[in-house]
């Protein structure tokens, strides 16, 4: 245990000097996280606004503290890794890391989290700038904060076990681009990314019910926009808690078997 | 740090075999279309049966042609490839299993591939080692110590990796791969692309690593002067088959069925075709090449016909000789 925490502050730090190696792409990236929600936030605002002021239950301050909250939850619960993955199979680098006494996925993780404890600071200024643009008020309850942060922790942990899992498809073919246009899409429509989920006809809101999808974005923002009753914020937790399980033993199974494959064919 | 385990080798290997599929497709459109539906699988064997072992401490030289099943061979001694069949075992452990003990225990450099970080100094992608290897830090600073008085990497460790040559990034990733300082060392290609006096450098180095550690070292380099310079002995493969085993000086004899004269005269003469084929002829310097068997009786009647001036007999250049090996599995 002592000597994963000291792996991943030293992951920290590479992942500190790699950023400051590569200042102009970070801050582009940062305006494209901000960008994305932004359109969203602008769209649906003016459709609101044409709409006498309301869609559904969501008023125009709704959307835009919806979509500043999205840009949040996007921030901390986003990986790269099915990027990264195509990458260092084709190139062949995993070879070194698959020769190191440790689970590659530790370095991936300390790196991510190295990564957003960089960012997000910047992220929350943009996004209290925005709230005040926007005129956003939120009175979430004590305990909806308190849940906030479990909730999106679990978010941030399932998402990463599925998209690693997602990653690992390059085992089996080195041109995942079409399984992650699939994913991506999916997750566009069913985490709550493109709209809000109940603003979405029925069958697709019991369909990202069932998925995953919901209980990686939507769920953790709905309970600051103070949209759930406590039951259902508990609920919730526990449905997180089960795909996380899930997630979890999916990613040890394909990681046995991909890994078998890899190792097979010529690594 | 030599490990006192009596006659245990410390890579063993058994009629070792690793079997491809590989697709095929003719070229063409048509073609394109039916491997849509039906890939025509072929299997080919890239390591087929080979068996050999190293003792600890060695350096051995891995040799053969490209696509001789080298690189395939190591992978599979670093576990990184599952054999089809035979038995690997290193330093007692079973590669593929990777356990974490045995990981800690050895290397892999590959010269064509880098494990160090692209954008940032070795020396940050060296602390990330030393925290993955469990290096204690006193340990690791000298470790590093060394290593950097070693390969002379001083004014290397600060600068991002992009911006090191090639030679200064070879050397890096030498040093991130032997921070740990591992048992053993399986070096693919570690000169490749170098200049004459970088590969001169890192020859040198990877001697000392082995007398000062006492680490077994095998070795794969199309560069002759390297297996020369590192190894005393050889194992050579060609099409996935072992070829040869034992003492570089061993395969010179078995394989070289001529040696060169070479004879200082005044000038060249017209009459040296009698003594054996003539390679070349400058400036009085005729260079011979006589069948091994008639070498002694050769020499005796140049000196006693012409007034030579100075005369050395040679092996053939090791790579002629590498050459002829390959050329005879062939043919």
């Amino acid at each position: 245990m002592k000597a994963l925490i000291e792996l991943y502050i030293q992951q920290f730090k590479t992942t500190l000097a790699m950023m400051v190696a590569y200042r102009a792409s970070l801050l582009i990236w940062m305006i494209g996280q901000v960008l994305e929600p932004l359109v969203y936030l602008i769209v649906w605002s003016i459709v609101s606004n044409n709409n006498g002021g309301s869609i559904g239950d969501y008023t125009t301050s709704q959307f835009a503290a919806y979509f500043i909250l999205l840009m949040l939850v996007n921030q901390v619960t986003y990986t790269w890794v099915m990027y990264e993955f195509e990458y260092r199979i084709r190139e062949g680098n995993f070879s070194f890391t698959l020769l190191r006494p440790v689970h590659p996925i530790h370095a991936d993780i300390a790196d991510n989290i190295s990564s957003k404890l960089i960012t997000t600071p910047s992220m929350i200024v943009v996004a209290v700038a925005l709230g005040l643009v926007f005129h956003v008020s939120l009175a979430p309850q004590p305990w909806a904060i308190a849940l906030f942060f479990p909730a999106l922790f679990l978010a941030f942990a399932i998402r990463f076990f599925i998209e690693w899992t997602l990653a690992m498809l390059t085992f089996w073919t080195t041109r995942v681009g079409a399984a992650n246009q699939t994913y991506f899409v999916l997750m566009l429509f069913l985490s709550g990314q493109f709209a809000p989920l109940a603003l979405l006809p029925a069958p697709i809101q019991v369909l990202a019910n069932i998925l995953p999808f919901r209980w990686l974005i939507s769920y953790p923002i709905d309970l600051l926009m103070g949209r759930l009753t406590f039951n259902q914020a508990l609920i919730g937790l526990g449905v997180q808690a089960a795909w996380l399980i899930v997630s979890f033993i999916l990613l040890r199974v394909v990681w046995r078997a991909g890994i078998k494959v890899y190792s097979a064919v010529g690594a | 740090m030599i490990k006192d385990s009596g006659t245990a080798p410390t890579v063993d290997i058994k009629d070792l075999r690793k079997l491809y599929m590989v697709t095929q497709q003719e070229s063409g459109a048509g073609a394109a279309v039916q491997s849509l539906i039906h890939r025509r699988k072929l299997i080919v064997p890239a390591v087929d049966g080979i068996s050999f072992h190293l003792d600890p401490g060695e350096i051995v030289g891995f040799l053969g042609p490209n696509g001789a099943g080298k690189t395939t061979t190591l992978k599979m001694l670093s576990g990184l490839l599952h054999p089809t069949a035979g038995e690997v075992k290193v330093l007692d452990y079973i590669p593929w299993k990777r356990e974490k003990a045995f990981l800690r225990q050895i290397t892999l450099v590959m010269g064509q591939r880098n494990q160090l970080v692209w954008d940032i100094p070795a020396l940050s992608s060296y602390e990330l080692n030393r925290v993955i290897y469990h290096i204690p830090l006193d340990h690791y600073r000298r470790t590093l110590a060394e290593l950097t008085d070693l390969l002379e990497l001083g004014p290397l460790l600060h600068k991002p990796v992009r911006n090191l040559s090639l030679g200064e990034r070879m050397k890096c990733e030498l040093a991130a791969a032997l921070l740990h300082q591992p048992q053993v060392v399986f070096l693919d290609e570690p000169t490749i692309g170098l200049d004459v006096t970088m590969q001169r450098r890192i020859r040198s180095f990877l001697t000392e690593y082995n007398q000062r550690f006492g680490a077994t070292i095998l070795l794969t380099s199309h560069y002759m002067a390297d297996v020369q310079a590192l190894c005393k002995r050889v194992v050579v493969i060609h099409h996935g088959k072992l070829l040869f085993d034992g003492e570089l000086a061993k395969l010179v004899q078995k394989f070289s069925e001529y040696k060169t004269i070479i004879v200082q005269i005044g000038d060249c003469q017209n009459n040296m075709a009698d003594y054996g084929e003539v390679v070349s002829c400058e400036d009085g310097r005729i260079t011979l090449r006589v069948p091994k068997a008639q070498t002694a009786r050769v020499t005796e009647q140049l000196l006693a016909d012409l007034p030579v001036i100075d005369l050395l007999v040679e092996d053939p250049p090791i790579e002629e000789i590498i050459d002829r090996v390959f050329a005879q599995e062939k043919a």
